[in-house]
């Protein structure tokens, strides 16, 4: 019973440091992978900055409108003014449908007759 | 260790034998003696063992307890997923404008640094770099390289390109350091706003930014606060509309041949400045130097809107003509003798080219903008109660704008406050204030009667200042604004459908002597629009502006800011989404004249 018992126990404790010898390696790959994750966020941060900053860069406000005096030829703008606001009454009503006429048929007309 | 004693001491026994005693009695008490002795020392031995031992478990448990003490105090984090956050990369918070556009960012770039120690041939390093930096002189760079120096710093900022021009130089002793640079994408746009940065403690891998003037040094511990770095900090300011005052004052500046010129537009309710111009600027990504000698004035640097403190003139005459009308003592009907001679303390109050209007209504006085009408408003109004007024609407302090510039824009006011004061600066001379005071003096006009502050960050609800005037004044002063634009000495003003309402002002400027030049004026044109319904307020201001299109040149604000300021209203009003209205015409007064 005795023999059993401490074999159990040397068991035992085998398979408990067996699991945490694997329980250390699995914290420490996943540790790494956290700081590869922030890496990468740290990276894709970074990047975004940038194309935040060329894309104010590229919009701001002298760029374009040198852009639109260049190309004024195909795009024909011009500086918001007073004069662009409109009325809900000034916008006309879409126009009634008019039905279409069916003239799959050949319609004779002839003045023949027209004298009689 | 005490004298150990025999059991059975012979003296003590023979004598013992002698008197016919048991002498095994005193072996007996010899004996139980010696237990004594034995045990007290064991027991000695005991204690001091059970000491030590408690000693030892009083010391163990004092660490575990001061241990989770610290635990439970300090705060809980976890120590390795934190320490390495992503905000690492974002040492200042970006700046961006009312609609989230991007005013100032960081930028990675990298400084270049030598250590000549490490270098193979530094000779040819020296002419190579002096290739790559033609600012560089490459007997210098000789100099520093083959001297004693083990370290020197090459440049602050270089380019993608010019680093890798520098690594095909090939050369170890050439180094790099990731640096942190701050970027205004939009250039000289709101320049004076946002000021500048530049680098403070430098290290290798490292260097610290920090603002050296308007928002980005008025708020530095905010945007440098690592906890807040992710929140980028909106300002009131609307890019596109900076954008178009910008062009519109630029032209205007040189059309009317000024030195300078500034713009602010407000919102009446809440304060925020919308957009605040002040020429000429520069970028702030190449920030100049500040004279060191001449007048300030002179420098791209000075922004003339918070720290240009002048004279502003005839622009002051409505604060004076609402007070009149909120205190009751005169109508925008009361008729006011302006004629001539005046004199005050002995001096002669004159008219712009000595004009005479005779006998005019307090509303005509604004609109053909009698100095001599006002004058007597102000001698009625008294010194007292004009300087309480004038406090209220905060002329008498630098502005809470915030940008540092700001607090260099001190109100000059009289060291006495006179008569001749009061009737003075009843027209806008005798005070010295910026554009920007008189901007919030006329948002208070415009919203009805309450204080203004000024600010440059974005306020949802601001809540409403303190009233200065009653809403009766206010509007009856907006009317004679409105007047002044539509039949007085701002005619150019008129934008159809924005109502625009304003006073002008036409100051000289004082010279150097104190005294004032025959030829540079001040010209101002204070606005608001639409007058019906007030939302905005225009102050623009040129700085010795003439105009030249008549036979001889022309210096008055009606004839140079004015009309700068009308373009600037047609183009940003729309901009900032307000419709062209027809102005509601006044209700016709309907008398019965029969009743039958």
């Amino acid at each position: 019973m005795r023999t059993i018992l401490f074999v159990l126990t040397v068991l035992g404790v085998i398979s408990l440091a067996f699991w945490a010898y694997r329980e250390n390696y699995a914290t420490q790959a996943a540790l790494e992978q956290i700081e590869q994750l922030h890496r990468d966020i740290r990276q894709a941060h970074a990047r975004l900055a940038v194309l935040k900053a060329e894309w104010a860069y590229l919009n701001r406000p002298d760029r374009l409108r040198d852009l639109a005096e260049l190309n004024f030829d195909r795009l024909g703008l011009l500086p918001l003014a007073p004069e662009q606001f409109g009325l809900i009454d000034q916008v006309a009503y879409p126009a009634p449908k008019v039905p279409m006429i069916d003239i799959s048929r050949g319609v004779d007309v002839s003045s023949q007759e027209a004298g009689q | 260790m005490s004298l150990r004693i025999p059991l059975r001491p012979l003296a003590r026994i023979l004598s013992a034998r002698d008197s016919g005693e048991d002498p095994s009695a005193i072996e007996a008490e010899n004996r139980a003696r010696r237990h004594e002795e034995m045990q007290a020392r064991a027991r000695g031995r005991a204690e001091s063992r059970l000491l030590v031992l408690s000693l030892f478990f009083f010391a163990a448990f004092a660490v575990i307890g001061v241990r989770m003490g610290m635990l439970a105090a300090s705060e809980p984090m976890e120590p390795r997923a934190v320490a390495l956050g992503a905000q690492i990369s974002a040492a200042r918070a970006d700046i961006v404008d009312r609609h989230g556009r991007l005013l100032a960012t960081n930028f990675d770039t990298h400084a270049l640094y030598a250590q000549p120690p490490q270098m193979i041939d530094p000779e040819r390093a020296a002419t190579e770099l002096a290739k790559v930096f033609p600012d560089l002189d490459a007997a210098k760079l000789k100099k520093d390289f083959t001297g004693t120096r083990k370290f020197l710093w090459i440049k602050r900022k270089i380019s993608p390109e010019q680093m890798q021009a520098v690594h095909e130089i090939g050369e170890p002793g050439l180094l790099f350091g990731p640096r942190e640079m701050r970027l205004y994408p939009n250039g000289a746009l709101a320049a004076h706003v946002l000021g500048g940065a530049s680098f403070g403690e430098e290290g290798v891998s490292a260097a610290e930014v920090i603002g050296v003037a308007g928002v980005e040094k008025h708020f530095d511990a905010r945007l440098r606060d690592p906890a807040r770095t992710a929140q980028p900090l909106q300002l009131s300011l609307d890019l596109t509309v900076q954008a178009a005052a910008e062009r519109v004052l630029m032209g205007g500046m040189k059309l009317m041949n000024a030195k300078g010129a500034t713009s602010v537009l407000m919102d009446v309710q809440t304060g925020e400045v919308i957009s605040v111009v002040s020429l000429p600027h520069f970028d702030p990504n190449k920030r100049p130097r500040p004279l060191t000698e001449g007048d300030a004035s002179d420098s791209p640097l000075f922004n003339r809107s918070v720290q240009g403190v002048y004279e502003l003139g005839s622009v002051f005459k409505i604060f004076t003509a609402a007070q009149a009308v909120d205190l009751g003592l005169v109508n925008p009907n009361t008729m006011i003798n302006t004629a001539g001679p005046m004199k005050i303390g002995g001096h002669r109050i004159g008219e712009f080219r000595n004009k005479n209007y005779g006998t005019i209504s307090v509303s005509d006085i604004i609109v053909k903008s009698s100095n001599r009408g006002t004058g007597r408003l102000a001698l009625q109004i008294g010194a007292k109660r004009q300087q309480d007024f004038l406090r209220d609407l905060g002329f008498f302090e630098p502005t809470p704008f915030e940008i540092v510039e700001a607090r260099g824009g001190r109100p000059l006011l009289p060291e006495r406050w006179t008569d001749l004061s009061a009737v003075t600066i009843s027209y806008g001379h005798g005070l010295s204030s910026s554009p920007m005071h008189l901007a919030a003096g006329y948002a208070a006009i415009a919203n009805g009667g309450t204080r203004v502050t000024p600010t440059i960050l974005k306020r949802e609800n601001a809540p409403k200042g303190p009233r200065v005037m009653s809403p009766e004044a206010a509007k009856a002063a907006r009317k004679m604004l409105r007047a002044v634009v539509a039949t007085g000495t701002a005619s150019f003003g008129e934008v159809p459908g924005y109502a625009v309402g304003g006073k002008t002002g036409t100051a000289d400027k004082p010279n150097a002597a104190g005294r004032y030049y025959e030829d540079k004026v001040i010209a101002t044109f204070a606005s608001i629009f639409p007058s019906h319904d007030p939302k905005y307020v225009l102050v623009v201001t040129l700085d010795e502006p003439v105009e030249t299109s008549g036979d001889k040149p022309r210096r008055t604000a009606g004839w140079t800011a004015v009309p700068v300021a009308a373009e600037m209203i047609r183009r940003v009003a729309p901009l900032l989404g307000v419709r062209p209205e027809i102005e509601p015409a006044p209700i016709a007064g309907i008398t019965h004249t029969s009743s039958n």
